[in-house]
């Protein structure tokens, strides 16, 4: 039973990503859906394009060249000054009628709170499939359709979605699932413009104010680098102190498992895991947590894990790159001196 | 003013688990419960009508079994119930979710207009985030999702002021009616079920709608043909070839084990001991 593609959808080709930037900053999940998307056209055979909308000026311009270093091969760009702080309606229409002007045969965006508003409302207007939170995806040579990988059941199993007879395929993505692409300055790309035709009286929804987040002090977790992480087997809020003490001297980030953010050790926006943050730091530290699977699909993509556990059978060694089988009450304190003494010696060295 | 709040019945996740051996989903025993995040909603809307006034009508599509989910909104304060319900539904996805409950809606006008639709932010099950803003692109209405909070409503301008949170702040947004709102989860607790309400419930003769009388006629757009979506493989996330490396030397005195440790890693990692130089500069 081999698959053929309704010929009138035929003339759909070529990979996008939707460039998601808000308040002159872009949003890294663009680059890493770039990374991916680039991998998904040179399978396909086909151009990645890059789609930035928004007030004109540089600034979508600059957007327009990162794409480029990142991977893509042109861009897309929509200017109008409707557009210069996201709202549902000019977005939804400008990337519709994008999409049926030029026909890409997939679509991908972050599932940010603004990638996951327009996707659905894109979609829906399209009347196409859209795979949600993807954690993989691949080219299925056979039929040359998207396969989209998601977490299903609380990452217990994984189930795989295609979108055969329609197009575009839309997936999204959420942030940091993705590696981060090497950005290539030299590379450049060609530009095609396309107005967006809306005046603001025919947009219903105003934004009277934005009041950005007070990132002072806040913690940031999926784009450290290191992050040291406690588990329900820290036994009591005090001992969390040593989790903080080792944080500091590497100067890491602090995460944690659900049941550490339930009994109000942390604060939520610590918690790494499935219903948490994911994160991908160079090293994480796991002391005292058993690594269920709600915590690993937030963190097996970090390149060296370090895991302290007093029971040798728990499932965060079979997963870990290094383990150590003990009371995490001990080894960490004296980890922490471990990592001091090297750290100064590495300044001597300087 | 006339509010409908949707709600899904979902299988409480934090008690499922996965047949080792067939990697299916053992359903049996797991107890089902009103989506946690559709809760948020309802919680908004029954606030909305303490202060301004509304009816509120609950809406869910589901087997016959999900109308104890519309019992328990009923008995939280709801004034209304429908559950959509017919086989002819089985395997929609999202694009067929929302053609079906936004056909529902256009029914529920009927009787009388509506001016605000909740839907919760996500499910915990399908957890795709997408039927709401799907519902509202077929009814043409404003879409207001991970709203954090509802800080006016004009009834005469029919103008509602709201927070919603954008990735790095908060947008301060003024709309008019009708509107679809996602609410946050967090943003507000669930109130207890009165005595009353719950009597209520319990009498409370709930409506069934089959496909017809949702004012679905084609039926190409529902359940698996209505699905642009097919799920081609359900399969269990492989497991890491490497097991850690574990660390043990002899003496087995902490210090000796976190040198030991360092030494191995930064000799296979070289670039480790930078990296963390780095982040400390
Ligand atoms: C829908 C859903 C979503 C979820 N989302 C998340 C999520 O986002 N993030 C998340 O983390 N969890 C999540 N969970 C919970 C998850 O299933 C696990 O329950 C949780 O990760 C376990 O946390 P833990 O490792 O801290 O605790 P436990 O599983 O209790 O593990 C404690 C570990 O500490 C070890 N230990 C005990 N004493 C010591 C000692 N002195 N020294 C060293 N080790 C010691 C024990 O051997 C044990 O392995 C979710 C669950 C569900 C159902
Ligand atoms: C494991 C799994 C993965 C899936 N992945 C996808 C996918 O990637 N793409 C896709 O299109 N479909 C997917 N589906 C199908 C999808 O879950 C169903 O279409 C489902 O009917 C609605 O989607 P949701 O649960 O994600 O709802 P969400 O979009 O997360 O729900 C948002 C809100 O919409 C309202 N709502 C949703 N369903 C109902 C209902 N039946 N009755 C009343 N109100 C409702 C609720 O207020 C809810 O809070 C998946 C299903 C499963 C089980």
């Amino acid at each position: 039973r081999k698959f053929e593609l309704d010929p009138r959808l035929a003339s759909y080709k070529g990979v996008w990503v939707f460039v998601e930037h808000e308040r002159g900053v872009a949003h890294p999940v663009s680059w890493e859906l770039m990374g991916e998307g680039r991998k998904l056209a040179d399978t396909l055979g086909v151009p990645l394009a890059g789609v930035v909308m928004g007030a004109p000026g540089i600034q979508a311009r600059r957007f327009c060249e990162d794409a480029f270093h990142y991977g893509a091969d042109l861009c897309y760009l929509m200017e109008d000054p409707v557009m210069a702080d996201y709202r549902n309606q000019p977005f939804t229409k400008g990337l519709t009628d994008l999409v049926n002007a030029y026909q890409p045969e997939i679509l991908l965006l972050g599932a940010t709170t603004l990638g996951r508003d327009l996707a659905g409302s894109v979609a829906t207007t399209l009347q196409t499939g859209l795979t949600a939170d993807c954690t993989e995806l691949n080219i299925d040579l056979e039929n040359r359709s998207l396969a989209a990988t998601r977490p299903t059941f609380g990452g217990s199993l994984l189930c795989t979605i295609v979108t055969l007879n329609y197009r575009p395929q839309m997936a999204t993505v959420r942030p940091r699932v993705m590696s981060m692409p090497k950005k290539d300055d030299t590379r450049s790309g060609s530009i095609i413009e396309h107005s967006l035709g809306m005046i603001e009286t025919d947009i219903v929804t105003k934004v009277l104010e934005y009041i950005p987040d007070n990132l002072q002090g806040k913690p940031q977790l999926p784009f450290a680098d290191i992050i040291v992480s406690g588990g329900r087997g820290m036994k009591r809020p005090e001992n969390f102190q040593l989790i903080w003490d080792l944080a500091k001297v590497l100067g890491a980030e602090v995460g944690a498992t659900r049941p550490v953010v339930q009994a109000g050790w942390v604060e939520l926006d610590r918690q790494v895991g499935q219903s948490g943050k994911t994160v991908r730091p160079k090293l994480y530290i796991a002391a005292g947590i058993s690594g269920a699977i709600q915590h690993r699909v937030g963190m097996d993509a970090s390149d060296v894990i370090i895991a302290i556990n007093s029971d040798p059978n728990a499932p965060i060694f079979d997963f870990a790159t290094y383990g150590i089988v003990g009371n995490a009450m001990t080894i960490l304190p004296a980890l922490t001196d471990a990592f001091r003494q090297q750290l100064a010696t590495a300044k001597v060295a300087v | 003013m006339h509010i409908v709040v949707c709600i899904k019945q979902v299988p409480d996740s934090a008690q499922i688990r996965v047949h080792p051996v067939t990697n299916t989903i053992m359903r049996q025993g797991v107890p089902a419960i009103v989506n946690p995040y559709d809760l948020f909603s309802l919680e908004a809307a029954l606030r909305l009508k303490d202060e301004y006034g509304a009816r509120v009508t609950v809406l869910c599509m589901g087997p016959p079994q999900a109308e104890a989910a519309l019992r328990k909104a009923i008995s939280f304060g709801a004034d209304d119930a429908i559950l959509v319900t017919d086989r002819a539904f089985a395997g929609s996805d999202t694009l067929a979710t929302s053609f079906a409950l936004a056909s529902a809606i256009r029914k529920i006008q009927e009787d009388m207009p509506v001016d605000i639709v909740f839907a919760g932010k996500q499910t915990i099950d399908g957890d795709t985030a997408q039927v709401g803003p799907g519902i509202a692109k077929r009814l043409d209405l404003q879409l207001l999702t991970y709203v954090s909070s509802i800080v006016d409503l004009d009834l005469d301008k029919r103008e509602i002021t709201l927070h919603r949170r954008a990735e790095g702040g908060v947008q301060v947004l003024q709309t008019r009616l009708p509107c679809l709102i996602t609410m946050l989860e967090g943003t507000n607790e669930m109130r207890f079920a009165t005595m009353p309400n719950m009597f209520r419930a319990a009498r409370y003769p709930l409506k069934q709608w089959d496909k017809d009388a949702a004012g679905i006629e084609d039926v190409s757009k529902i359940g698996l043909k209505g699905s642009p979506t097919i799920v081609s493989k359900v399969f269990a996330p492989q497991a890491k070839s490497q097991r850690a490396e574990i660390i043990d030397c002899e003496s087995k005195e902490p210090k000796d084990l976190a040198v030991t440790l360092l030494t191995k890693m930064f000799t296979k990692y070289p670039n480790l001991p930078e990296e963390i130089a780095k982040v400390n500069a």
